[in-house]
């Protein structure tokens, strides 16, 4: 997280040195902490907290905006659904299906950006 | 003691029976310091989410919501609901990385991300006051339980509570206690919803009138329904910063943190914590009803301010004779399973910080680990008890409540900070807990010894998390941007470490 303006260097794939004589996979330059291993994880992690953010919007929408919503018009809050008060249906049932559905999508997503990160690193490339 | 108590002895001793049971048989594969503190790191994802559920339902849940709802109505339903998407902000922000950072505290957690034994002897500090905090309710709520049901002095539930939570967690650790709790969360959803089930039979059956209809004399009778209705900007507060305080302090119980290392990996740590979402909301759906049930049969508890021992007398106010006392023993049974499982999971976690930072120097040498364990133990469950015997009893869910404000007002900022932030530094966590550590704890203090008044000082000092979190959010940025020469040198192989899969080889510190 440094604020200097990084110095200049080439980026290029590995693979176009012509010194390198094994193939090794992408991963190894994580490892060495070169350039393109610090984009390869800043890339898994931009990924992973922007779908993080993502869920918590749809959370702070989603349930967040109920108080509001019922101080605001109270008459919704007093219709009646089925016998129940519809705050009562949102607040004390509804919610819950919701929070499951979130978390459900937001596991699939984060263990997707996780196999895509592991498709990239451990591409393997030749010489 | 009196013969329609011999049900709720009964199923106070099973339920007793059946913890220490389970306990002495899991002991068989406790063997190791490691088995004691996080169980090897062997447990699936489901029976996890069981002994989570089951961990985290405290006396609050199962006792503190019906009281809450049947005197102050709909408003209340946000402990439940911000005490399960509590549990949908760790997920998305925490739990993978905490479990991959192979650390088994949050002490652990601050000392390995930021290399410092300063802000690591602060988080040890802070886990043992959020702790205690969380302990006094559960060991008065089991006073008031032994009290109701079985016609005891408050001070046995008080104390029998705290020797079984010892017994059981100096017998078997990390290990023998998942199994038990695991157990515990299934008894506990039983006894909630067979007696539900009868009740509203009962309730049908009555031909009696719709709990939203019934006059009662809880607070704003005619608004019980609606949630804010009528309610000034004062109203609006205490809501959101309770919104704040629930959905962030989750992340920072230390009962709840210490679950996430048993977890074999990350994926399965994010597995476990969508399960847990399924349970707790599966749970979470039966006590309000309780609480609206009472506003027809159970009026009384309102004025006489023993709210919290609704879904106790219930029973045997709506269904008279032997089917009565039964299903009031079912209900008591379930309670005392909340509050073992609850203070064992707290006695865990707090013994754990306390065995390896203070403890295990103590005595001229160092204790070995199990033994360190075992001090920090009978430290963690000491405290507490002898607290609840000399205070009067506080409302079990507001308790719980404060506890919660804290640490999302220390414990969150600096999980997701150090989780996501390569900026942050030693200092800058310092300042942050320090600030949202004394804004929320001075706060806590106010409220649990004056009684509340009306003015906007007092709303803010009930609910402190609005203005607490962001303070020790925005301390904890502007002093690391200040100190950012002292970023720690290893920060990239840590977040090598966090956010990788396990699957791919890296070097990972």
């Amino acid at each position: 997280m440094s604020e200097q303006p990084p110095p200049r260097v080439r980026v290029t794939g590995p693979s176009r040195r012509p010194t390198r004589r094994t193939a090794r996979p992408r991963r190894s330059q994580i490892d060495e902490e070169t350039r393109l291993g610090e984009i390869y994880l800043r890339s898994l992690l931009r990924e992973q907290l922007r779908l993080a953010g993502l869920a918590l919007l749809v959370l702070a929408v989603g349930l967040g905006g109920l108080p509001l919503l019922f101080w605001l018009v109270p008459d919704l809050a007093a219709t009646r659904v089925a016998g129940l008060p519809l705050a009562w249906l949102l607040i004390g049932v509804a919610a819950y299906p919701f929070l499951v559905g979130v978390g459900w999508w937001y596991v699939r997503a984060a263990e997707r950006n996780e196999d895509d990160f592991t498709d990239l690193v451990e591409t393997v490339d030749r010489p | 003691m009196t013969s329609s108590a011999v049900p709720g002895v009964v199923a106070v001793v099973l339920v007793t029976a059946a913890t220490l049971g389970i306990g002495v048989w899991a002991l068989r594969f406790s063997r190791t310091t490691s088995d004691f503190m996080v169980a090897s790191r062997t447990v699936g994802p489901r029976l996890n989410a069981s002994a989570i559920g089951g961990e985290y339902l405290s006396a609050a849940s199962f006792l503190g919501i019906a009281g809450l709802v049947l005197v102050n109505g709909t408003e209340m339903f946000w402990y439940p609901v911000g005490w399960t998407a509590g549990y949908l902000v760790l997920l998305v922000l925490v739990a993978a990385p905490l479990r991959r950072s192979g650390a088994y505290t949050l002490s652990d957690f601050a000392e390995a991300r930021l290399g410092s034994t300063r802000v690591r002897s602060l988080c040890t500090l802070i886990v043992v006051l959020i702790g205690w905090l969380y302990l006094l309710p559960q060991f008065q709520g089991a006073g008031i339980t032994l009290q109701s049901t079985l016609g005891a002095p408050r001070w046995a539930g008080e104390v029998v509570v705290p020797v079984i939570v010892l017994l059981n967690v100096l017998a078997g650790g990390m290990r023998s206690i998942t199994f038990v709790q695991a157990f515990q969360y299934w008894l506990k959803l039983t006894a909630l919803l067979l007696p539900l089930m009868v009740l509203l039979l009962v309730w049908v059956g009555d031909g009696a009138p719709h709990p939203v209809d019934v006059v009662g004399s809880g607070q704003q009778p005619e608004l019980w329904a609606l949630p804010l209705a009528g309610s000034d900007a004062q109203g609006v507060y205490l809501t959101y910063s309770l919104i704040v305080a629930t959905f962030l302090g989750t992340m920072g119980l230390p009962h709840v943190v210490v679950r996430f290392y048993t977890n074999p990996d990350g994926r399965a740590a994010r597995r476990t914590t969508l399960a847990v979402l399924g349970l707790l909301g599966l749970f979470y759906l039966l006590p309000p009803v309780y609480g609206a049930l009472g506003r027809i049969y159970a009026d009384a508890l309102v004025a006489s301010g023993r709210s919290d021992v609704l879904v106790l007398e219930l029973p045997r106010l709506m269904v008279p004779g032997l089917l009565g006392e039964v299903l009031t023993a079912l209900v008591t049974a379930g309670a005392f399973a909340a509050f073992l499982s609850t203070s064992s999971g707290l006695a865990i976690a707090v013994a754990g910080v306390l065995g390896q930072d203070v403890t295990g120097r103590a005595f001229g040498r160092r204790l070995s680990g199990v033994a360190a364990f075992r001090a920090g133990c009978v430290v963690a469950v000491l405290v507490p008890c002898l607290l609840a015997l000399s205070t009067p009893s506080v409302g079990v869910a507001r308790a719980v409540g404060l506890a919660f404000a804290v640490a999302a007002s220390t414990f969150c900022p600096l999980i997701v900070l150090g989780i996501w932030w390569r900026g942050l530094t030693a200092r800058g966590a310092l300042a942050g807990l320090v600030v949202g550590g004394a804004g929320s704890g001075i706060a806590v203090l106010w409220t649990l010894t004056t009684e509340p008044g009306t003015g906007w000082g007092s709303t803010l000092l009930e609910q402190p998390a609005a203005w607490s979190v962001p303070a020790a959010f925005l301390t904890m940025v502007v002093v690391s941007r200040a100190t950012r020469s002292r970023v720690p040198a290893d920060v990239h192989r840590f977040m090598v470490r966090l956010h990788t899969p396990e699957q791919v080889q890296l070097d990972r510190g």
